[in-house]
């Protein structure tokens, strides 16, 4: 029973860092950039819906859809200012580091606005949740919503890219860029929809990692967005089913080897994993093996 | 990020390092160590400036490291930190058990080698593995390997006694240590009691060694070697190049460098614990952000960019709390500026005016 | 690239260049040039004070500059913001009401990022301002790496929160708050004493000092009293939001209490986790617990039957206490915490310290550091954290830890 409900507990982690990771692997596979500021619109997303719902006392629906809307504004203004510019700069490295700095903006922006005080986050899933096996194993509503919520976004997602214009868009400029544009592609629209994406889906991930775990502070993105990247790099970057699987694999390890290993240790056994499932299959569970031109 | 943007990005051949003459380079450092040993000695250095400077060389050393194994090898890595923590780690137990036994001079000489040792040793442990993958990929298992080793020195627990060492990755009462044996790493409160033995001068004397290193290395057989490697090293295997050979020679020497860095970092301040602010993938983060800032592959620039960009937060401490909203500001700032396409040519067209309004003068 | 990286590096060794300017200009200057530029805080809060006096005694420069430290940005601003405010609260009460010795106190504050040796930089920074006394560091390794420097110097220093057995190690070392060791024997004592509980569980964070450092002590004191330790389960700063493992064990081992020697942010998480999966054991805590009830939006009511041992608690009813909490509400925003308490009670330790000896701002560091020395076992200050605090040479404080539960969402004395 102990066993069921670590899986249950890692299937709640790892749906969450599966949604974060949907966004990173996205973006990524895109704009060819690792989005390190990622991990910071999830507290935005969280700061919008507690101040809708806990100070302006709104129902939660309306903080969520207002923080989507927001998220997505910023995301895409983000994208705009900080990172078009360096689009075609000689080193991807100059956008990564500009996104660094615009972690750093957002943190510490949010450290200006609302303090460094801890947060009590409001569950924004009032069901309490089921309990099987006359009660020795409960899973909250906010698990079930979760993993519900992670499942359906997945599925949407691969009928967006599969069946939409705009998706196959964002395919045709994952593959080549320039290509796409002599087809008539607008590159920095399909650019622009993708962090859009992106960032309402960070919104989304903060309204449920802070139900889950309800504390806010101007950091909680930070760790799951670093273990999102991981989950994303697992699962093979730039493949939306892989980001899903990595993440969960993700959540049901850290969780599992908490139990069973040690809990100070979990984060090396984690990491751990992830060099062993590289090493094994390099570009990760999913990822597509490039040949190599010569 | 890929290597093969890395590629197209780093200066080729002759312009591989500064395209000028190394000796310029010892040059700087050497005029900048007089300066500011001058200030120093005439006493109109304050003492927050003073405080800042071995901190500033050892970042500057650290960026030296990371830059051959980013700049020359072409090779992005995010775990330089966690080398910097094995050089700290070592070397401060070393010191620990042989204060008082040895004479200070030579404690710290041998604990700097022990230090650099150790994280040569797990520079080519980890190397084995980490090298056979690219691009991405790679980045994201050296940022695993330097989190695996604060999370396992965070854990650890390590003590002496008269029945030798006792270590455990549990807690302190696991030891079983007796009662006046000695603790030498405590878990998360780390080592505490290191001697002071690092200075201005030895850091910049080990600056000189590492920058004399890395010069060396660029402008060797092997540093041809690694360099072609980086440029391309399906034409590089094809006319016989080693390439798992050259690719560990230059990520072991990186790691020694960011080592013997973690060996001043420990030896600076009495107290070191192994947690995210010291040595996590911010920090590798950070480190990164020198060798960017400065000019990858410019060994030089890596130098001048960690010491403006370690001095800068700390200058700006007259703002108090906006302080590092203006650092994150200017990080952005200044990577549109300097890397952005329609900044340079900008930039290009406004030193071209000026040129030809220069010319209209004379 | 060749033009790209001259660029940077002119513009780099320019700045370079004018920094250096900028940090000799100050030292070289010492008074007027940076005093203007930096000492904001108690500055401002002096003139809020109003008095004309205030503005003169400055400007002659006898006043008594006092530098607070503490992690201003970061994970731990929490902690640092609340020691920082606190001193500046209390200064401009104590300049308000005649100063320390009739003299004008100044606290100027630095942030540390809770990093060691930024905490030294920080440090150095208020010597150049020309610092006399130190409130801080807020945290126990940043107070040990600080300690080193202050005693070359031979600077007193009061540590509101560094509770580390190593912060006091040096004579010239004090602090407010206990020690580690005091606080996991005391709650392994009380917890015996009392017969709480025969079956305990711990949830403690293994990279910090802070909470490590209880734990041991607790786990020796609750053998050596007969208590049975079901489960000691770790987390670290980097996995913090996820408790549902350790406290899965606690409730497999069949713990009926758990002993939480963290800080209120994590503490407020397990309580709602363990509400949602159902084990409602006791909760027993140290002086981190304090603040719990005041997190934004917490539902108090699962805090409900917590214990703690704490020296303050933010509603208790006496005047002091109340004037604070009122004070610092209006300037800051919020409930202050124990840092907060402990940081305030160290300005008016060193305010008693200083009538005692009769110090002047004119003296020397050196010379204020050795009557504060000898007078800080003198006195008895009746603070937040404690009536009748007196100091040990050691710079340990002698006062009672309280045990506080939480009733109706208030704490109450548990004896």
């Amino acid at each position: 029973m102990s066993f069921l409900t670590s899986l249950v507990n890692g299937l709640s982690l790892g749906s969450i860092y599966a949604i974060i990771a949907l966004g990173y692997t996205m973006v990524y596979g895109i704009a060819k950039m690792l989005n390190f500021a990622h991990g910071d619109f999830i507290m935005v997303g969280g700061y919008i819906i507690f101040t809708c719902v806990s100070t302006a006392g709104l129902p939660p629906a309306a903080g969520i859809l207002l923080a989507i809307v927001l998220c997505t504004l910023l995301g895409i203004g983000t994208e705009k200012v900080a990172y078009k510019p360096l689009r075609h700069a000689k080193s991807n490295l100059a956008v990564l580091i500009t996104a660094i700095g615009v972690s750093y903006l957002l943190e510490n922006l949010a450290l200006l606005i609302f303090g460094a005080d801890t947060k009590s986050f409001t569950n924004v899933v009032t069901w309490p949740g089921i309990a099987l096996f006359g009660g020795q194993l409960r899973i909250q509503g906010v698990t079930i919503v979760t993993i519900l919520v992670s499942l359906a976004i997945l599925i949407v997602l691969q009928l967006f890219i599969n069946h939409t214009k705009n998706g196959q868009a964002m395919l045709a400029v994952a593959q080549d860029q320039g290509a796409a544009t002599l087809m008539g592609i607008d590159v920095n629209k399909t650019i622009s929809l993708t962090f859009a994406i992106g960032s309402g889906l960070a919104a989304i991930a903060g309204a449920l990692l802070c139900s889950a775990y309800p504390s806010l502070t101007p950091y909680t993105g930070a760790m799951p967005g670093i273990k999102a990247f991981v989950a994303a790099v697992l699962g093979g970057i730039g493949s939306i089913p892989g980001a899903m699987i990595g993440g969960l694999v993700l959540g049901i390890v850290e969780i599992l080897s908490k139990t069973y290993i040690s809990s100070q240790l979990s984060d090396a056994i984690v990491f751990g994993i992830l060099v062993v499932v590289l090493l094994v299959k390099p570009t990760g569970l999913l990822g597509k093996v490039t040949q190599e031109k010569v | 990020m890929t290597d093969k943007i890395l590629k197209a990005m780093t200066p080729k051949r002759k312009t591989a390092v500064n395209g000028k003459s190394p000796a310029m380079t010892y040059f700087v450092v050497l005029a900048a160590y007089a300066v500011l040993e001058l200030c120093i000695k005439t006493g109109i250095m304050s003492s927050h400036l003073q405080g800042l400077l071995v901190p500033m060389v050892y970042y500057a050393i650290v960026a030296v490291g990371l830059n051959i194994c980013v700049g020359i090898l072409g090779e992005l890595s995010l775990g330089h930190a966690g080398f910097m923590c094995i050089g700290a780690f070592g070397s401060a137990v070393f010191s620990l058990l042989t204060d008082g036994v040895l004479p200070d001079g030579l404690r710290f000489l041998l604990a700097f080698l022990v230090g650099v040792a150790l994280a040569t040793l797990f520079g080519f442990l980890i190397g084995i593995p980490v090298l056979r993958l690219n691009g991405d990929y790679l980045a994201i298992v050296t940022l695993a390997f330097g989190e695996i080793i604060k999370n396992l020195l965070n854990a650890l627990y390590l003590g002496i006694d008269e029945n030798g060492l006792h270590a455990s990755l549990s807690n302190q009462m696991a030891l079983g240590l007796s009662p006046d044996g000695k603790m030498l790493i405590n878990g998360a409160m780390g080592v505490s009691g290191t001697p002071h033995d690092a200075n201005f001068t030895i850091s910049m004397v080990v600056l000189l060694i590492a920058l004399f290193l890395a010069q060396n290395l660029v402008h060797s057989k092997h540093g041809r070697a690694i360099m072609a490697i980086r440029d391309n090293r399906i034409a590089a295997e094809s006319i016989g190049i080693n390439i798992v050979r050259y690719k560990m020679q230059a990520f072991t020497i990186s790691a020694a460098i960011a080592g013997a860095a973690g060996v001043l970092f420990s030896h600076n301040i009495s107290t070191l614990q192994a947690s995210s602010q010291y040595f996590g993938y911010n920090v590798s983060i950070m480190i990164l952000v020198y060798v960017v800032l400065g000019g990858i592959g410019n060994l030089r620039g890596s130098v001048i960019a960690a010491s403006i960009l370690y001095l800068l937060p700390e200058l700006l401490r007259g703002l108090n709390k906006y302080r590092m909203l203006i650092y994150s500001i200017v990080l952005i700032v200044v990577m549109i500026f300097n890397w952005a396409p329609a900044a340079i040519a900008w930039r290009e067209n406004l030193a071209a005016k000026f040129k030809a309004a220069r010319k209209e003068n004379v | 690239m060749k033009k790209t990286s001259r660029v940077i590096s002119a513009v780099m060794v320019s700045a370079m260049a004018v920094s250096m300017l900028a940090g000799c200009g100050n030292s070289g200057a010492s008074g007027a040039a940076s005093g203007a530029a930096t000492s904001t805080d108690a500055a401002a809060a002096s003139s809020a004070a109003g008095s004309a006096d205030t503005a003169a005694a400055a400007a002659s420069g006898k006043t008594f500059k006092i530098g607070a430290i503490g992690p201003l940005t970061g994970g731990a601003a929490a902690y640092g913001n609340a020691v920082c405010n606190a001193a500046v609260l209390a200064a401009k009460e104590i300049n308000a009401n005649g100063g320390m010795n009739g003299y004008q106190v100044e606290v100027k504050t630095e942030d540390d990022e809770l990093d060691n040796q930024k905490s030294v930089n920080a440090y150095n920074t208020l010597k150049d301002w020309g610092m006399q006394m130190l409130v801080g560091p807020t945290t126990s390794a940043c107070s040990i790496a600080v300690s080193e420097y202050t005693k070359d110097d031979n600077m007193f220093q009061i540590t509101p929160s560094g509770s580390a057995v190593d912060c006091v190690k040096y004579d010239n070392v004090f602090r407010v708050c206990f020690s580690d060791p005091a606080q996991g024997t005391a709650s392994a004592d009380y917890i015996a004493d009392h017969k709480l509980a025969t079956k305990i569980g711990i949830i403690y964070d293994s990279s910090d000092v802070y909470s490590s450092g209880i734990t041991q002590n607790f786990v020796t004191e609750a053998q050596a009293k007969g208590l049975t330790v079901v489960s000691q389960e770790a987390f670290t700063a980097d996995n913090k939001t996820d408790f549902s493992v350790q406290l899965q064990k606690a409730k497999d081992g069949g713990a009926d209490l758990v002993f939480l020697p963290i800080y209120y942010t994590e503490a407020s998480l397990i309580l709602q986790q363990a509400n949602t999966m159902g084990y409602k054991p006791t909760f027993f805590g140290c002086d981190g617990l304090d603040g719990i009830l005041s997190v934004d939006n917490f539902d108090t009511s699962l805090a409900e039957g917590v214990m703690l041992l704490t020296p303050f608690a933010a509603d208790a009813d006496d005047d002091l206490t109340k004037n604070f909490v009122a004070a610092y509400n209006k300037d800051y925003g919020g409930t202050p915490n124990q840092f907060a308490a402990d940081s305030y009670d160290a300005m008016y330790a060193i305010k008693a310290a200083v009538e005692k000896a009769n110090i002047t701002p004119d003296m020397s560091v050196s010379d204020i550091c050795e009557a504060m020395k000898t007078a800080m076992t003198q006195i008895t200050v009746d603070g937040l954290t404690s009536k009748g605090m007196t100091w040990q040479a050691s710079g340990e404080p002698n006062k009672q830890p309280k045990a506080v539960v939480i009733k109706n969402g208030a704490y109450v004395s548990a004896e």
